[in-house]
């Protein structure tokens, strides 16, 4: 699943994609890229599944389905109507093998390919942890649980997960000097 | 007793303070706040300097008060570990003392630190290196005295100096105070900077002193150098008994005890002052053999002295009654089989230390005042002459001579010190070559002038308040110096201060035992006009 969808809405700090296949994006808090030239890197933070059509309000259908399945197999063209966005929070971006832990100087275009990273370029993007603060600053997403989530699947990306956890507890520590509860909420989601 | 070795290791940055209150150091890196002790010497790289200095106090701090409300609970450890050194950390304060060169090995000696170092300067625990640029390398004048707080380096004192003032050894019992002037004396005969006379009156500094270690003994200063130290005793029974080789047996005449002696004994022989008094105007009426005739006087003779000179009869027959007591030292005597002062002066003159052993009178401080003020006035009376015999020709000077006195307090509390011959040493510092090294467990009870004059002060722990505030009297940085002096290891550890070193430190003192006798033991270079026979039989055996 390495690319799974285009983006369709794009801003400074934060840009949605639409994922090509119903259900198919990735998960949240996962690192994702898009963009040529610099590389935009986002985590993401929203993902949401609704209709195409602002038109039409969706019903239920499966009164009389034995499951979830085949509420999907008896109406096909509910893949066409239905899609899912995932939404990205912008954590900087990466020229070739540079990692930069700060906006780009211009958000990715619309139609930009969206790519899940690798757990390479996962493990590569969160050596350094200047990011954290893009993330605990965002507005109008639930931002710690976003944290969280990153922290926990870059933690399976590294040789040692456990340290990575500690290194990045640490860089926490630090933005979230004045508000030790906050910290520790973020913790006991992260921690091994 | 091993200690961790903390040399070069990474403290922390500096991230404010001020050179009146000190410098704050943030704990970073593997630095735990458990491991980083007062007193322990650092080094902060400053943009244009690096400064010397020591740690004076250790704090966690928080950066927010829910750390403190609502801590992690203890047994999460992943949350536990995140939090320390970051929202929870570990502060030190450090007292810079002397700037030293950028780069190491850079000429230029150390100065007084009188600028702070800049923000985020790092801070390091010294090396051995930085340790030998502030206190010296162990050369012809500097002696190693032990090893700071937790590194593996050697803290010299530059004993040229130290001879040059009157010093002292401050310490409650058991701290180490003897092995530590036993280890000085050492110092002296292998640098050759000075004689040393020491009233032994333990019996521990000559020949085998006793260890609350080991075997229970160690060697002293004869067993580690044969043929450059002198052992002279008022007890010789107690000598041969104990197989130590004696030099030369002390007898004093009656005729050389002097009043001011017996003014020195107010307190032991609980004289009033009035009683005391009574031997000026008895020396003046008898002569020099004044004690003897006043002694053979019996009770009704007393009385009519008394009327004759006009004294209190109670007064002088209490006077009688306690100087009987003298009469009971076997090394008192009426004529003496040699002159104990030409004998030690002469030994002195050699270049040799003399310790002169109590023997049975080690509890005794009666004859050991006695003795010690006796002899020291009449040897401080014969270097005055020879000095002014000079005529400022150094060479014949005579050589420097340090005079090492126990229960210094005994000697030099207010009420004696002016009239004491120590008193009288320790205020005209080496005017005439001779200098003190007092040995004390109650620095309170000495003098404050008196205190005033000691160059270097090393004490070991103290207890008391008022021996505490008497041994950093008149020194800068006191209160750093007493968290530091309240912290130190009840035995072997001393702070250290004053002109033979460059600024005060912790030190761990060197061991003086089995290990160490054959470095201890190594001679210095003897100047030639000095040069000896028995000196080339010194050989560590
Ligand atoms: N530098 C040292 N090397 C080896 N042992 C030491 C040293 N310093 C102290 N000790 C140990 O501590 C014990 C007490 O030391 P020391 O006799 O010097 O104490 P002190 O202060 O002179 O006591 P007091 O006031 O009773 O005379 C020694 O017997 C020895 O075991
Ligand atoms: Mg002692």
């Amino acid at each position: 699943m390495s690319r799974f969808g285009e983006i369709i809405e794009s801003s400074s700090t934060v840009f949605t994609a639409q994922c090509y296949h119903l259900y198919e994006g990735p998960p949240l808090g996962a690192l994702v890229w898009a963009g040529t030239g610099p590389r935009t890197i986002g985590v993401v933070c929203n993902i949401t599944t609704g209709t195409l059509d602002p038109g039409r309000r969706i019903v239920p259908r499966g009164a009389q389905e034995e499951s979830e399945e085949e509420v999907y197999q008896s109406h096909p063209q509910l893949a066409r109507l239905l899609a899912t966005h995932i939404q990205a929070v912008i954590v900087g971006h990466m020229e070739g093998e540079a990692v930069r832990q700060y906006l780009p100087p211009a958000p990715p275009r619309i139609h930009a390919f969206v790519y899940a990273c690798t757990p390479e370029e996962t493990a590569a993007f969160t050596h350094h942890f200047d990011f954290l603060r893009l993330v605990t600053d965002a507005k109008d997403i639930a931002a710690d649980e976003v944290l969280a989530a990153c922290l926990r699947s870059a933690a399976a990306c590294h040789p040692d997960p456990a340290d990575f956890l500690l290194r990045a507890g640490k860089a926490l520590a630090l933005e979230l000097t004045d508000d030790v509860p906050r910290l520790n909420a973020i913790l006991r989601r992260v921690r091994p | 007793m091993t200690q961790p070795d903390m040399a070069g290791r990474y403290l922390g940055v500096v991230v404010g303070g001020s050179i009146s209150q000190g410098i704050e150091v943030k704990l970073e890196g593997d630095a735990s706040v458990e491991e980083v002790k007062v007193g322990a010497p650092v080094t902060i790289h400053g943009e244009r300097h690096r400064f010397f200095g020591l740690v004076t106090d250790v704090a966690l701090e928080a950066t927010d008060p829910h750390v403190k409300s609502a801590p992690p609970n203890g047994e999460d450890s992943f949350i536990t570990r995140v939090m320390a050194g970051t929202a929870a950390y570990g502060t030190a304060q450090v007292q810079p003392h002397l700037v030293l060169p950028l780069v190491a090995g850079l000429s230029g000696s150390p100065q007084p630190a009188k600028a702070v170092p800049a923000f985020f300067s790092r801070v390091h625990y010294a090396s051995p290196a930085d340790v030998a640029l502030v206190f010296g390398e162990e050369d012809d004048r500097h002696f190693a005295i032990g090893s700071p707080l937790d590194l593996e380096a050697k803290v010299c004192l530059d004993l040229a100096m130290y001879v040059a003032r009157s010093n002292g050894i401050f310490g409650k019992s058991g701290t180490g105070k003897s092995f530590l002037a036993r280890l000085l004396l050492v110092g002296l005969l292998q640098k050759n900077l000075a004689s040393a006379l020491v009233f032994d009156m333990a019996s521990e500094y000559g020949w085998q002193g006793t260890s609350e270690r080991g075997s229970g003994y160690v060697k002293g200063l004869k067993q580690l150098f044969p043929s450059r130290v002198s052992i002279f005793t008022l007890d010789p029974d107690h000598a041969q008994r104990r197989q130590a080789p004696v030099d030369y047996t002390v007898q004093i005449g009656y005729e050389h005890v002097e009043p001011e002696d017996i003014g020195l004994l107010r307190q032991t022989l609980n004289l009033s002052d009035a009683a005391a008094d009574a031997a000026n105007p008895l020396q003046r009426h008898f002569g020099q053999a004044w004690l003897r005739s006043f002694l053979r006087l019996k009770g009704p003779d007393i009385r009519s002295l008394a009327d004759d000179l006009n004294l209190n009869q109670q007064a002088l027959a209490a006077l009688h009654r306690r100087l009987e007591r003298l009469e009971r030292y076997a090394f008192l005597v009426d004529s003496p089989a040699g002159d104990p002062v030409a004998a030690i002066l002469q030994s002195l003159a050699r270049g040799d230390h003399v310790v002169l052993e109590f023997g049975k009178h080690k509890d005794d401080l009666t004859a050991y005042m006695l003795v010690a003020n006796l002899l020291s006035r009449r040897i401080h009376q014969r270097y005055v002459q020879q000095k002014e015999a000079a005529l400022g020709d150094r060479a014949r000077e005579p050589r420097p001579l340090v005079i090492v006195i126990e229960e210094a307090h005994k000697f030099l509390d207010p009420q004696v010190a002016s009239q004491t011959i120590f008193g009288t040493i320790a205020r005209e510092m080496r005017k005439y070559n001779v200098t003190l090294l007092v040995v004390d467990q109650r620095p309170s009870g000495i003098d404050t002038e008196v205190m005033s004059q000691v160059g270097t002060r090393i004490a070991l722990g103290l207890d008391d308040d008022r021996d505490v505030d008497a041994v950093l009297a008149g020194v800068r940085g006191g209160r750093e110096l007493r968290s530091a002096l309240a912290r130190l290891e009840p035995q072997q550890q001393a702070l250290v201060f004053g002109h033979a070193v460059p600024m005060p430190i912790v030190v761990k003192v060197r061991e003086y035992g089995d290990a160490t006798y054959a470095e201890l033991g190594r001679r210095g270079r003897r100047r030639a006009s000095e040069g000896k026979q028995g000196a080339e039989d010194d050989l560590f055996g």
